[in-house]
């Protein structure tokens, strides 16, 4: 603690000289001392994914796992309110209750760093914005969050949006704060938008993989009115610790191994999914190709495997997450191809690249590739030999400039995760 | 027209016209500058004709670099700018001001490019949201967010208001279907948000500008998802003999796990006043109808519409009728669509409220309004976007006779006062501008409406762009605003209005 600023809190703080208030209001006086102090503080909920993005320069932690708990839960408003650090588990447990999800589906980030499951806080998992494989369809986390209350860098309670979908009352901070990192305010209570579970899902599995073929496919499959919910392609890599990794995840009993392919979700009730798969068969010339279809049971663990990034369990390598428009996506697996690992997700938009170690310059390279496309690229896990120099987070200068006004506009003294995104915010 | 409190006017800047017109006609075309009272009057207003102002000037620029010198010598010369789509905004986010320059971006009326392969459209701010359909209806896409002034609202004005229409329950509103965004800020800084890739790393500015009623920046060019026409869309008709009865049906429909593609109601007044007007051929016995959209495959959308049947027939339905081909559909439509005229035929005015409420909730504002109809002895209309709890009660009365425009404004007033209080919002999709303003306070506290202007100061600074709009600067809640129509004399009378 004798480096730590002294803080004049009540607040409890654990070994580690972590605070972790109750309550909001407990929040909310934490952060006006910091902010008297001119003290920054890490904000943290339970962990599972702070190795996302740059190493925070503060003299704080400030938990906010005690927020926890849902406050409000209306199945016949599609919506469910929430206390900022509520298990995502949690969340997903009651929904299932009432067969309902939370429809951009979550990514488990805890197969990346250890190989266990660790799903996160809502907080969390709101503060990265990242969406899993029903992205293309339903939008992303920002898409899926209707209000919001937090703390911002100068201690007051903010709140923003509310309970109904239809709300155009005062600036969209909801959409502001989701994917800030934490850098904005420290969120107390978050309110999303929820909707029905569908009944079932069918995944067609076609075993190709030739670039433009496979881009083919996903411009058809993303131009078809059956809309499908989930599009990936997944490669047979020459690289033993991808092929067995592969094999040893995606083990179905109608799943081919040994080779790449692309797959597609069909969700619905029965008649409703044997319906779109006969119209996709028809619109994709399906019986030309080499096909096979994946049952309910199968269906739903191979896109847990998917979303959950399984690919890269325990990986010590840096993992990349690249998105970019569909169109570039043919010449891209050319140039990834036999390079690194990788899969593509989100019908086409997504790539999720592994990059060796002491490779920061194929970062760069990849970065490069990205921007050309009109896309971006994040360093999502880090190698343990990352010096940082190439940053974790792509911006350009005005974007940069706008985005450091933003943030003196919540935090003037950036109090909150400074630098957690970029230098200066 | 009514009064409503504006900015302070800055003389010196009254005292400058000639000086400052002849400026700006060194930036841009001078045919492309009107300053003359005959050439300014028709932007006097926007679709809330009810409150009108004179511009200092109005300038039409023809592309970015224009706007951003515009706005460059505007920041430098501490000249206020107010920013206009096509004018069809219901809530005064386009009312000019005495002292600012109106910004108009109707020249910006092209569409850029239309990539099929990334499904999207890369437009002007200008063309209107029909227009970008039109475009690409010919392979079998559509944009998704449908306001019903969609032939004349621009998709410029459409980001500014964050617009939604009947389908944003299932398609959202413009903040889920827009990819990318050029913005000029207000200093003349031209900045790009998003791309054609889905979300973008960072903060999300496109989200804090979507909806931000021209106070952030000007839009020169929006990059927007289309997406595949369903294959198959079916439409039902359904009265009910209660409030209570058709609110309970809609709410369970949703609750039952439907999301339909669009989803109305429509009270006894309405369904009179819109058969009267259209004769759409609606059950005139019902307290309450309720029109339900499907689409989806064949087999999909007769599956939802079994089970839609199954929950009104629960709820005591008085009648049920299912489109059989696309005219019965589009039937089931015309009543609905010709809402707003139909009341301006019963009464020389008509005032249009917007609000939010859970859709559980639905019985309860009715009833309440009902209530609130006998105390102020005006009769109301309603229709709802029951789907996603979006209210427009329709207030007739005689804008003549001061007393009946006073107490339609408080009726208004204490309507969206019900909607807060039922948990619901003071405006689902016409924004805020200077019609709700002073409402605000209904919804957020100083330190929320304080955080809001803070990022307003951060990207304008000197408070230039769009003042008096969206933040209250009365310090108390007003008693005034809505859309008014006179005699049925909408600022656009052939735009249908749902």
């Amino acid at each position: 603690m004798s480096t730590k600023t002294k803080i004049n809190s009540q607040i409890f703080q654990d070994s580690n000289n972590i605070y972790y208030p109750n309550n909001e209001l407990e929040v909310s006086e934490l952060i006006k001392e910091f902010y008297k102090l001119d003290s920054p503080t890490e904000i943290v909920g339970t962990n599972s994914k702070n190795y996302i993005g740059n190493k925070t320069q503060s003299a704080n932690t400030t938990s906010l796992s005690k927020l926890s708990g849902i406050v409000d839960y209306k199945p016949e408003e599609l919506y469910i309110k929430v206390k900022a650090c509520t298990p995502i588990i949690e969340i997903e447990k009651k929904l299932e209750e009432y067969n309902q999800e939370l429809a951009f589906e979550t990514i488990d980030f805890g197969y990346i760093e250890d190989g266990k499951s660790n799903k996160g806080t809502v907080a969390g998992y709101l503060s990265c914005n990242y969406a899993g494989s029903r992205r293309f369809k339903v939008g992303s986390v920002r898409d899926h969050i209707l209000g919001f209350r937090g703390i911002n860098g100068k201690g007051e309670i903010i709140k923003s949006g509310g309970t109904v979908v239809k709300n155009v009352t005062g600036y969209d901070l909801s959409k502001l704060i989701t994917g800030s990192f934490g850098t904005l305010v420290a969120l107390t209570e978050i309110t999303l938008k929820v909707l029905p579970k569908k009944d079932a899902s069918n995944t067609v599995v076609i075993y190709i993989n030739e670039p433009d073929k496979i881009f083919e496919l996903f411009d058809k499959l993303s131009g078809s009115s059956s809309e499908i919910s989930g599009a990936t392609y997944i490669p047979e890599e020459k690289n033993n610790d991808f092929i067995t990794n592969k094999h040893n995840i995606f083990k179905f009993n109608d799943l081919k191994s040994g080779v790449s392919f692309l797959a597609f979700r069909v969700e619905g009730d029965k008649i409703s999914i044997d319906e779109k798969v006969k119209i996709l068969k028809k619109e994709l010339n399906l019986n030309e190709l080499d096909f096979s279809i994946l049952d309910v049971y199968q269906s739903e663990p191979f896109w847990k495997k998917v979303n959950n990034l399984e690919l890269f369990e325990k990986t010590k390598n840096n993992v990349l997450r690249l998105v970019i428009p569909p169109s570039h996506g043919s010449k891209l697996i050319k140039y990834l191809e036999n390079k690194h690992k990788y899969y593509v997700d989100w019908c086409g938009s997504l790539f999720w690249i592994e990059v060796q170690k002491k490779k920061e310059q194929k970062i760069k390279e990849l970065k490069k590739i990205a921007r050309n496309c009109g896309g971006y690229l994040t360093v999502i896990k880090t190698s343990s030999d990352y010096d940082y120099g190439e940053p974790v987070f792509m911006v350009d200068d005005i974007r940069l400039m706008i985005s450091k006004k933003v943030k003196i506009s919540f935090d003037p003294k950036r109090i909150l995760n400074p630098g957690k995104m970029y230098r200066g915010v | 027209m009514s009064q409503i409190v504006l900015p302070k006017i800055d003389k010196s800047i009254l005292i400058r016209k000639d000086e400052i017109v002849k400026k700006l006609s060194k930036i841009i075309n001078c045919d492309n500058i009107l300053s003359e009272a005959d050439e300014v009057r028709p932007y006097e207003t926007d679709a809330l004709s009810v409150y009108t102002q004179t511009p200092l000037a109005v300038v039409l620029p023809e592309n970015t670099q224009e706007v951003s010198e515009i706005l460059k010598y505007c920041y430098k010369e501490n000249i206020k700018v107010v920013p206009r789509g096509a004018g069809t905004g219901l809530s005064g986010g386009a009312l000019p001001l005495q002292d600012a320059i109106l910004l108009g971006l109707g020249k910006f009326n092209k569409i850029i490019e239309i990539d099929y392969e990334n499904k999207c459209v890369v437009t002007q701010p200008g063309v209107t949201n029909l227009g970008i359909t039109h475009a690409v209806e010919h392979k079998g896409y559509y944009y998704a967010p449908d306001p019903s002034s969609q032939l004349a609202c621009s998709i410029g004005g459409n980001v500014a208001e964050n617009s939604g229409g009947v389908h944003s329950l299932k398609y959202g509103t413009t903040t889920n279907n827009i990819l990318g965004a050029e913005m000029v800020m207000m200093d003349g800084t031209i900045c790009r948000f998003g791309s054609k890739s889905l979300d973008q790393e960072g903060y999300d500015l496109m989200g804090l500008i979507c909806g931000s009623e021209g106070l952030l920046g000007v839009l020169t060019e929006v990059t927007v998802k289309i997406l595949k026409k369903p294959q198959v869309v079916k439409a039902a008709l359904i009265g009910f003999p209660t409030i209570k009865e058709g609110g309970d049906a809609a709410s369970e429909i949703i609750s039952k796990g439907i999301v339909p593609a669009g989803m109305e109601i429509m009270d006894k007044a309405l369904i009179e006043a819109t058969d009267n007007f259209s004769k759409a051929g609606y059950p005139r016995d019902a307290e309450l109808l309720l029109i339900v959209e499907l689409d989806g495959t064949e087999s999909e959308v007769n599956e939802l519409i079994k089970k839609v049947e199954t929950i009104c027939k629960k709820n005591n339905c008085s009648s049920l009728k299912f489109s059989k081909n696309e005219k019965e559909r589009l039937s089931f439509w015309a009543g609905r669509k010709a809402a707003f005229p139909a009341c301006g035929a019963m009464a020389p005015d008509y005032y249009c409220m917007d609000g939010s409420i859970p859709r559980g909730k639905l019985a309860e504002a009715l009833l309440e309004i009902k209530k609130l109809s006998k105390k102020y002895n005006l009769p109301v209309a309603n229709c709802f976007h029951a789907g996603d709890g979006n209210l427009h009660p329709l207030i007739m009365f005689d804008g003549n006779d001061k007393e009946q425009l006073k107490k339609t404004e408080e009726f208004g007033t204490e309507i969206l006062k019900t909607c807060v209080k039922l948990g619901g919002v003071i405006t689902g999709e016409h924004g805020v501008g200077v019609e709700k303003r002073e409402l605000m306070c209904e919804m957020f506290n100083n330190t929320d409406i304080q955080q809001q202007l803070s990022i307003k100061k951060s990207l304008d600074e000197k408070n230039l762009l769009n003042p008096g709009k969206v933040y209250p600067i009365l310090r108390k809640c007003a008693e005034q605003g809505r859309v008014h129509v006179h005699k049925n004399k909408d600022k656009f009378p052939d735009l249908p209005r749902f």
